[in-house]
């Protein structure tokens, strides 16, 4: 369970995270959705320590990320962000391999290399294990980067827009897979999202953001609602139901 | 490892000819036989002995120290004679020869890799005030920083009569290395050989402050350590034989293209690369033009300038494909 | 006229003053002795000055101006390189006698003539092979530059050690050691360079714009570039000769130029140029010189400045 209590972070004088209070239960997808510039990047990293925070406080599994050590929490929670640029050369294996480094500091074990070939396999990257990451394509590197984040192995996954620069095959696959990882592994995935409708039919969870604050946070069907989404966005949208999924229509 | 056993034997052989050419002819079976006179033992001991293993040190400890700098600055492109590193190291080594020339070798070379530290870490304070950080922006500021440097010490060598120091020190050259003046060498060694010892941290940095804190490393902690061994072993090298341009950068280069960038793989290639590579240049400059030599600077600067254009533009030639 | 329009032409007014101020100081500050001796000598350093001045700042400005950018010089881009690698290329394989007994003007022919070869290499590939990006350009002229100075520090090693010291002798001048012989020769050549400038100097503005600009509004573009380039190499191989390679300097005076006149117009930047070049050698030498009896201590100076201003030119140009 993330437990945050009166999160707050400004970039100057404007807050971009303003005194958030949000529980995020242990097990399933929550996805954070809101217009651009609601804060929910800031808020992902936040939680993850990657920011330093000017207010509040944040439990793992009521470990305080403050007091906790850095590598203690690497074993308990992992993020990627939307930029992941890395200029070495570095194999996909390589890369996934540096997931174990908070359990073995570099010095892979058996049981390591065996963490790195699962994860490599859950992606399905074994033709590619041995190629540099810059001789793949973008959704491939994409990929190798997820697979590294659950070769990490933590309770918590934290993904910052996943399906940025994927097309339409690449981001449902991706989506599969971020249920896969919560239904099969076990994994609680957090992840920031633009498209609603991905979030609603991968979700168990959403949380609605707006200038800093949290205006929403419940089950799915609660959010996709018209009047719930046209609060959030300050526009129209319609809600249908397709095989018990809610689709928002907003393209009119 | 077979490979790096092969990569080896290579050095050791260029390093036994390096023992074998010279002035004085000493042949290696004379040496077996036992067939040679006391002036001979004399100058195998006291300059060919050394110089190799200078070479071989200078060699690994810059390469390696190319590399570290080029995961903590994150580019291809940079070294420490790209960096304003040098520069720096020199500015400390010129000071500390005006205002404190008694003090023993050791003590100047701490107070060059100061130098050389606090350089590197105005290198880094600038990058960061540039927002879009194309990437070859970043030797390109290095490279005026350095000029900058520069500037201030011919400066001050030109004000206080220093400048034929100076020039010594800017171009490498292993023609005055004896023994008793390069065992400082063994410092930038073993340097590197803790590069490799951090090379899993260094490594982790390179991909950056987000994703090696998301992986529990101190971040900032695996930068110091960087650029102290980068600091470290410039100064070492630059007060023991003088500065040597561009390995830092081509070395760690041609490893990547094959190896990749994992330094824990990479580091070893890095040292026997950059060792064989030196020993290599440094016969040749010996031998084409006996009895003169031509330093190692010039004949790096000239194999360096090349491989570093073929570099750059076969970059741009990928980024445009 | 309102102060913003007329302030390009104020400066250059007050430029030319201080110019003037700063030749009459190196004149006669400090003189002893026979005026007549000391004006025929004085004279001719003051020459040498004003020639390399006007050739920097000129050939600084046109290069800009071809290249569409601030940041680029000529002797960034490794010109004032390849004028030593010539020489030593020169010496190299006919022996010092050569550059001897082959006349001034002859020699300059040759080291004019390779580096315009080198230049339109240079642009062909710039330009002419699709859009090449600002910072990729200046470093590969700047590797270019340490290409040259090693291959000549190369070839110097190898001819025999009279030789390379009569070359260093004749490569390692400095603003107060100007040969006098060469000043007829650097005198009329770029005299005739500034000629061939005025006739086309009508488009300098359009050229700024850029290249596709330019052809639409009616510039012969390829001809006028490759003659523009022309011009560059006589006034870089003019300087070198004189005073020996100086990086920054043109960026210097240009940058300082563009600060002061607020305005990019070559009517007001090329004037602007030459006389702030002025102003800085000769002011800054007769400083040096006389008050504080340094000698060799300018190009020192102006290296530390223009570094700086390169990186300021570095850092802005990419917050934009």
């Amino acid at each position: 369970m993330i437990v945050i209590e009166n999160l707050t972070k400004r970039h100057g004088s404007t807050p971009c995270v303003d005194g958030v209070n949000l529980t995020i239960a242990a097990g399933g997808v929550t996805s954070i959705i809101g217009p651009n510039g609601a804060g929910k990047s800031s808020l992902l990293s936040l939680i993850a320590r990657l920011m330093d925070k000017d207010s509040g406080r944040v439990q793992v599994d009521g470990l305080d990320i403050d007091t906790t050590r850095s590598e203690v929490l690497a074993r308990r929670l992992s993020i990627l962000r939307q930029d992941n640029h890395i200029s070495s050369r570095l194999t996909v294996r390589d890369l996934v391999g540096f997931g174990r480094y908070p359990w073995s500091q570099g010095r892979l074990t058996a049981q390591d290399r065996a963490k790195v070939e699962e994860a490599i396999g859950f992606l399905h990257l074994e033709d590619l294990a041995d190629r540099f990451l810059d001789e793949l394509s973008g959704g491939q590197r994409q990929r190798a980067h997820i697979s590294m984040v659950l070769c990490q192995d933590t309770d918590y996954v934290m993904l910052d827009e996943p399906l940025n620069n994927l097309d339409m095959k690449h981001a449902r696959n991706m989506m599969r897979l971020i249920r896969r990882a919560a239904d099969e592994l076990g994994k609680t995935v957090v992840l920031v999202l633009h498209d609603i409708n991905f979030a609603s039919w991968y979700s168990d969870h959403i949380v609605a953001m707006k200038a800093g604050r949290i205006v929403h946070a419940a089950p799915v069907a609660e959010i996709m609602q018209p009047d719930v989404l046209s609060s959030i966005y300050d526009m129209e949208i319609e809600v249908q139901e397709m095989d018990g999924k809610r689709i928002g229509l907003f393209y009119a | 490892m077979t490979r790096l056993t092969i990569g080896l034997c290579l050095v050791f052989a260029l390093a036994g000819l390096s023992l074998f050419v010279g002035v004085t002819e000493i042949g290696p079976l004379d040496l077996l036989r036992g067939d040679v006179d006391a002036q001979q033992v004399q100058v195998l001991l006291a300059s060919r002995v050394p110089r190799t293993l200078a070479l071989v040190l200078a060699g690994a400890s810059t390469a390696v120290a190319g590399m570290v700098m080029q995961m903590i600055v994150r580019n291809r492109f940079v070294e420490p004679s790209t960096a304003g590193t040098v520069e720096s190291a020199m500015l400390g080594l010129l000071l500390i020869t005006l205002f404190a020339p008694g003090l023993p070798l050791m003590a100047k070379m701490l107070v060059a890799a100061g130098f050389a530290l606090a350089g590197t870490a105005l290198f880094l304070r600038i990058l960061r005030m540039v927002p879009l950080r194309d990437v070859l922006m970043v030797p390109l500021v290095g490279i005026m920083l350095g000029g900058v440097i520069g500037a201030v010490c011919t400066f001050i060598a030109y004000r206080w009569g220093l400048l034929a120091s100076l020039g010594a020190w800017s171009m490498g050259d292993f023609s005055g290395v004896l023994r008793g003046r390069y065992e400082l060498l063994w410092i930038a060694g073993a340097l590197a050989v803790a590069a490799w010892f951090a090379a899993d941290r260094l490594t982790l940095a390179a991909m950056g402050r987000d994703m090696s804190t998301n992986l529990g490393l101190n971040y900032r902690a695996t930068v110091v350590i960087g650029l102290v061994i980068v600091s470290l072993v410039s100064a070492t090298v630059l007060v023991s034989v003088g500065t040597i341009p561009f390995l830092g950068l081509i070395v760690p280069n041609i490893v990547s293209l094959r190896m990749g960038d994992n330094l824990r793989r990479a580091v070893p290639w890095v040292g026997i690369t950059g060792a064989g590579f030196v020993l290599a240049c440094d016969i040749l400059g010996r031998t084409i033009r006996e009895p003169y030599e031509i330093p190692i600077a010039t004949m790096l600067g000239l194999i360096g300038s090349v491989v570093f254009l073929y570099l750059l533009l076969r970059t741009r030639h990928n980024a445009a494909a | 006229m309102p102060l913003r329009e007329r302030r390009p032409a104020l400066v250059l007014v007050a430029l030319a003053i201080v110019a003037l101020i700063a030749a009459a100081a190196f004149m006669t500050l400090g003189a002893k002795g026979s005026w007549a001796f000391i004006l025929e000598y004085r004279g001719t350093k003051l020459l040498g000055l004003c020639l390399v001045a006007y050739s920097i700042a000129v050939s600084t400005v046109l290069f800009q101006t071809v290249t569409g950018n601030r940041i680029l010089t000529p002797s960034i881009m490794g010109f004032d390189a390849l004028f030593v690698l010539v020489r030593t290329v020169i010496v190299f394989f006919f022996g010092f006698g050569a550059l001897v007994a082959v006349p001034v003007k002859a020699q300059f022919g040759v080291e004019v003539v390779v580096m315009t070869g080198f230049a339109a290499l240079l642009f062909h590939w710039l330009f002419l092979r699709g859009h090449r990006s600002l910072h990729l350009m200046v470093l590969v002229g700047i590797v270019f530059g340490v290409l040259f100075r090693n291959l000549s520090g190369f070839m110097q090693r190898m001819m025999d050690p009279v030789a390379f010291q009569n070359l260093q002798d004749t490569l390692f001048a400095s603003f107060n050691r100007i040969d006098p012989t060469l000043l007829g020769v650097s005198f009329a050549l770029v005299l005739t360079a500034s000629l061939l400038m005025w006739r086309i100097a009508h488009s300098f503005d359009v050229l700024m714009l850029g290249r596709e600009r330019a052809i639409s509004l009616g510039v012969p573009y390829r001809r006028r570039v490759a003659m523009i380039l022309g011009i560059i190499a006589v006034l870089v191989a003019v300087s070198t000769a004189l005073v020996g390679p100086v990086t920054f300097f043109g960026l210097l005076v240009v940058s300082l130029a563009h600060v002061l006149c607020g305005d990019g117009r070559h009517r007001f930047i090329l004037p602007a140029s030459v006389l702030l070049g002025i102003i800085c050698l000769v002011g800054g030498q007769t400083v040096l010189e006389r008050v504080f009896a340094f000698d060799t201590a300018l190009s020192i100076i102006i290296e530390f400045l223009g570094g700086l201003i390169f990186i300021f030119l570095l850092i802005r140009g990419a917050a934009r």
